[in-house]
């Protein structure tokens, strides 16, 4: 309906029926039905537009690493803007404000909801509101009192405007946009706490925005002779009810989301769905009441995510993921074009420099003052102060966007006399902070860190000990539950299992709530997916019958690729593979220095964001994080394996495990230790397989516990065990003793992964559900070589497996 | 605070602990919650599978070897004492309190937390960080896709670098005079119980 109301007769001109109001005089066999459906037409066409923008400068790819994407976009929005003009001479198409706040900006905040870290997010939650609602009213309120000072000065010339319009106009322009933020953000990495600080601050100062614009626009409208305290204090009261009202409008939405899908289960086709219709309904409700219809929009995606994803079937959960991802991918591609387009109208152009000039100055200053003085105030209470590269970051970071624009063009031009002055002032304002911060905050970035890393680390030494020092600095932290433990936490999750599980997820999902389970799960689809990959590669999965040779032949055919997959350690095979490096270790300069700063694990602290509007995937710094736990968990399981192995016979097991079966499989439940992590993988899906509870497993249980894969009777032992009065770790574990200084003892468990790399028994050693009782076998035979007394268990423990097939 | 006074006295020679690692009481209840938090089984101890429960330390790739350091050689559990003993050493520094040479070292000096981090690397505890502990330790350090020759090259030219003596060994002498440029926290932070604790960011000295 609003393209309809732009649309000239020019457009119409090509259409040459109005066939339907004339008499016919003969069957038309075709008809040119424009008239009809010209609006859908349009609409499509222009989406088709736009997202064909999108590829086109995706063509070339350098062009993307200087200009970010919303710059390029905005510019492509110029030249198709200037066609149209250049053919109606008026400038047919806008971004309408109902458009924009109806129809393309709900699908961007409920990906943002839907997608954000929560943990980070909660754990942040009071910086982001100090920035979003502290910062936003001193950016609003700073900028429109400099307006008016430079105003009253004279500065600006004789416009036709006060004191209330110029802090409306602070207010809609100090809001730093969502949409452009993390168009820009994106390409530039930073940390994680600081990306959910700028963020963070980016959808919840909506609440702010929507308080301030109403507030202000209804005193403009009363006069400034009726402004009191009573107006003044109700605006203040009018804040929290926006703020929270429109919050807690979105948690119930999360609420209502979250049932829903604990009931789909027979209709998992629409289930998907749901999610969008209703989280729509929450940015519209939050809209009638006149309520923060953003904020509502956030906590709906904030709420509900993990529940559905915990309730809803993968391939929903992964619908779902992706159709936000189009939506918000595409209205962001949309606006910014129609940014572009918009501009390109010269009835809108009223120019004055001073006041343009003025206000791109005042937000540029007071949003930098705003940050350090906020910052410098939350540093005395937050555990891990923001650093000044970081402050410097945020406060450049504050780009405006199309919310700006959206919210000026709804301003009654009776009201606001200079109405197109501050729709020109706010296009500049959000090209100037797209464009120009867009383009130079990634090379800003990187000078900065640059900068900093420079400074030290000139020997090898101290390169090592720095990576050592902030390892270690991060597990103690985690050890003294600093970061991520606190109170309120507790309290929280306390509550959340007790009440929120039962109530909003489905059985079987409460089981699998276990983190590691999930990473585990993740480990095995991943395993299993690159292991396919390579049998096409090689043309068939026939190598998995021969281990041994495969192993030679990949390492001597494929070293290459390989060698990101197994780490070789025996010297033999080494030089086969890499005879290229046998040159290197010749050459002088072997640049350790560079293989260092290359492949040396980060830190936590170090850039790892995990919301990407692009990729469907998190970024690669995931797949380190992963990596290291696959090692750690490798390396404990071989460690705890060798201790335990042969130290007690088969038989004492299964006397203990009936007896004390109950209690260890609740036990089992509640704890992620790591060797009752794979009981509780292990128990979710007896759980499947037996629809009864634990205690109906009874006497089948302990037969099913061999099945997995032997992990699980080692770990069973060690309950045991410390009822009996020789405990178990008596012997010092082996990751504290490695006395041998002979390396090639070193860790077997790289041995064993070079003995069967990529074989489907190797990969179920990590895989709870077993589908044959081979893989117990050759997962202990994999260790052979390590642990020769774990053969010697294998005829007692294949005979119960036998008789459960 | 009627909470901290009912904790303290749950404790044995607590005023003896905080007399010797520094730590106020605020602290040292603070410390006893989350060590209670850990110690799942209410057994007054903790054991390595304790700490393996805190899921964070398994993305850490020397995360096992500081669960190790805590464990005293032949010790199997740690308790509360020991626990708060390791964590002092990275209590924030007093860069109030002169430093009085006659006095023995503080627990939370610059020494002290480096020998903790010497600790990390010799797990043989002869006082030298060989070629072959470097390796391990570097190993774990790197990615997967690190040739084992590469490893190599690496600890050789890092024990060339810091070897002074020449016995092809790090020791602890040797591993003090490296530079510390870029880790410019030391310590850690006990958050909202911080306020009279000075702020830490020891200052990187360069040479």
């Amino acid at each position: 309906m609003v393209l309809l109301a732009i649309s000239r007769p020019s457009l119409a001109s090509e259409a040459t029926g109005n066939g339907t109001e004339h008499t016919i005089t003969t069957l038309p066999i075709v008809i040119w039905k424009w008239e009809e459906i010209h609006f859908p037409y349009l609409v499509a066409l222009w989406v088709l537009v736009s997202w064909l923008c999108k590829l086109v400068f995706q063509l070339n790819p350098c062009l993307t690493r200087v200009i970010p994407e919303s710059g390029l976009l905005i510019c492509i929005g110029w030249v198709l803007g200037g066609i149209i003009y250049g053919a109606d001479k008026v400038q047919t198409f806008r971004l309408q404000p109902f458009t924009f706040f109806f129809y393309l900006l709900p699908q961007i905040v409920l990906d943002a909801g839907y997608s954000m870290p929560n943990k980070l997010f909660f754990g942040n939650l009071g910086a982001i509101l100090v920035y979003a609602v502290i910062g936003t009213c001193w950016n609003a309120a700073t900028l429109g009192l400099a307006l008016w000072g430079c105003w009253l000065g004279g500065a600006m010339g004789n416009i036709d405007t006060g004191l209330l319009q110029l802090l409306l106009f602070g207010s809609l322009i100090a809001a730093v946009d969502p949409v452009a933020v993390i168009a820009v953000f994106e390409e530039v990495h930073v940390n994680e706490v600081l990306y959910i600080l700028v963020f963070g601050e980016s959808l919840l100062n909506d609440g702010v925005t929507v308080v301030l614009f109403n507030v202000f626009d209804a005193f403009v409208s009363l006069g400034g002779a009726q402004i009191d305290a009573v107006e003044i204090i109700k605006g203040i009261i009018s804040f929290f009810v926006v703020a929270v009202g429109g919050s807690l409008v979105g948690v119930v939405f999360a609420l209502l989301i979250s049932l829903l899908t604990r009931c789909t289960k027979n209709i998992q086709i629409i289930e998907p769905g749901f999610i969008f219709v209703l989280g729509y309904l929450s940015y519209l409700t939050a809209e009638m009441l006149s309520l923060s219809a953003i904020l509502s929009c956030t906590f709906c995606g904030v709420c509900c995510q993990k529940y559905i994803n915990a309730n809803m079937d993968e391939r929903s959960v992964s619908t779902v993921r992706s159709t936000m991802k189009v939506f918000a991918n595409g209205s962001e591609t949309i606006i910014f074009v129609f940014l572009g387009i918009s501009a390109i109208d010269p009835s809108i152009w009223v120019w004055n420099t001073a006041f343009i000039l003025l206000t791109l100055l005042f937000i540029f200053v007071f949003r930098f003052i705003g940050v350090f003085l906020l910052t410098w105030i939350l540093n005395q209470y937050r555990l891990v102060p923001l650093d000044f590269i970081d402050q410097l970051v945020m406060g450049y970071g504050g780009l405006r966007g199309a919310v700006a624009y959206g919210l000026v063009l709804l301003l009654d031009e009776n009201k606001y006399k200079e109405k197109k002055l501050m729709i020109s002032t706010t296009l500049i304002v959000v090209y100037f902070t797209v464009m120009l911060q867009g383009i130079t905050m990634k090379p800003l970035v990187t000078w900065l860190k640059v900068k900093r890393a420079a400074v030290s680390e000139r020997t090898l030494a101290e390169k090592i000990q720095n990576r050592t020092f902030d390892h270690m600095l991060v597990a103690i932290e985690d050890i003294s539950g600093q970061i991520g433990d606190n109170y309120m936490r507790d309290k929280w999750n306390n509550f959340e299992e007790k009440w929120l599980y039962w109530l909003l997820m489905t059985p079987i999902a409460r089981k699998s709530c276990d983190p590691i389970f999930n990473i585990f799960h993740k480990l095995n689809i991943k395993d299993a997916t690159s292991y396919v990959k390579e049998g096409e590669r090689r043309g068939s999965l026939a190598f998995v019958r021969n281990e041994n040779k495969a192993d030679v032949d990949f390492n001597k055919k494929f070293g290459a690729d390989f060698s990101e997959m197994i780490r070789d350690s025996v010297p033999s095979v080494c030089l086969d593979m890499h005879e290229q490096d046998l040159k290197m270790r010749e050459s002088e300069d072997f640049d350790a220095h560079h293989l260092l700063q290359q492949h040396l694990y980060k830190g936590r602290k170090q850039h790892r964001h995990r919301y990407s509007r692009k990729q469907l995937e998190v970024n690669k710094d995931e797949h380190e994080v992963q990596e290291i736990f696959q090692r750690t968990m490798r390396s404990r399981l071989e460690s705890f394996k060798s201790a335990k192995m042969g130290v007690a016979p088969p038989k004492k097991i299964s006397k203990h495990l009936k007896k004390d079966q109950p209690q260890k499989v609740r036990e089992a439940c509640t704890f992620s230790s790591f060797p009752l992590v794979f009981i509780t993988i292990f128990l979710e899906f007896s759980e499947g397989d037996s629809a009864s509870g634990y205690e109906a497993a009874g006497g089948s249980f302990p037969m099913r516990a061999y099945r997995g894969a032997g992990i699980v009777n080692p770990a069973f032992m060690a309950e045991m065990d410390t009822m009996d009065p020789m405990p178990p770790m008596q012997q010092i574990p082996s990751w504290l003793a490695e006395t041998e200084v002979d390396s090639s003892n070193m860790v077997p468990s790289q041995r064993a992964q070079l003995r069967l790399p990529w074989t489907p028994s190797n990969l179920r050693r990590l895989a709870p559900l077993c589908l044959s009782t081979h893989s117990n076998d050759s997962f202990l035979l994999a260790d052979s070589p390590a642990t020769q007394e774990g053969i010697s268990d294998l005829p007692d423990k294949t005979n119960p497996l036998k008789q459960l097939t | 605070m009627g909470s901290t006074n009912s904790t303290l006295s749950k404790i044995p020679n607590v005023e003896e602990l905080m007399e010797e690692t520094g730590f106020t009481p605020a602290h040292i209840v603070r410390l006893y919650d989350r060590f209670e938090a850990l110690d799942k089984e209410k057994t007054g101890h903790l054991r390595p599978q304790d700490f393996g429960a805190i899921n964070r330390l398994a993305m850490n790739p020397i995360g096992d070897r500081i669960i190790g350091a805590f464990f005293s050689p032949g010790q199997e559990t740690v308790d509360f004492h020991s626990f708060v003993r390791i964590l002092a050493h990275f209590r924030p520094a007093d860069k109030k309190h002169p430093k009085d040479p006659s006095m023995p070292e503080p627990v939370n000096s610059r020494t002290s937390k480096l020998k903790f981090a010497f600790q990390l690397y010799d797990q043989d505890k002869d006082g030298k960080i060989s070629r072959a502990e470097l390796l391990q330790v570097l190993r774990s350090m790197l990615e997967m896709q690190v040739t084992e020759e590469q490893l190599e090259s690496i600890a050789d030219r890092t024990i060339q670098e810091a070897d002074l003596d020449n016995d092809d060994a790090i020791s602890f002498e040797e591993f003090r005079k490296v530079p510390l440029g870029r880790a410019r926290r030391l310590t850690y932070q006990h958050g909202p119980l911080q306020h009279s604790a000075p702020r830490i960011l020891s200052q990187p000295h360069r040479k």
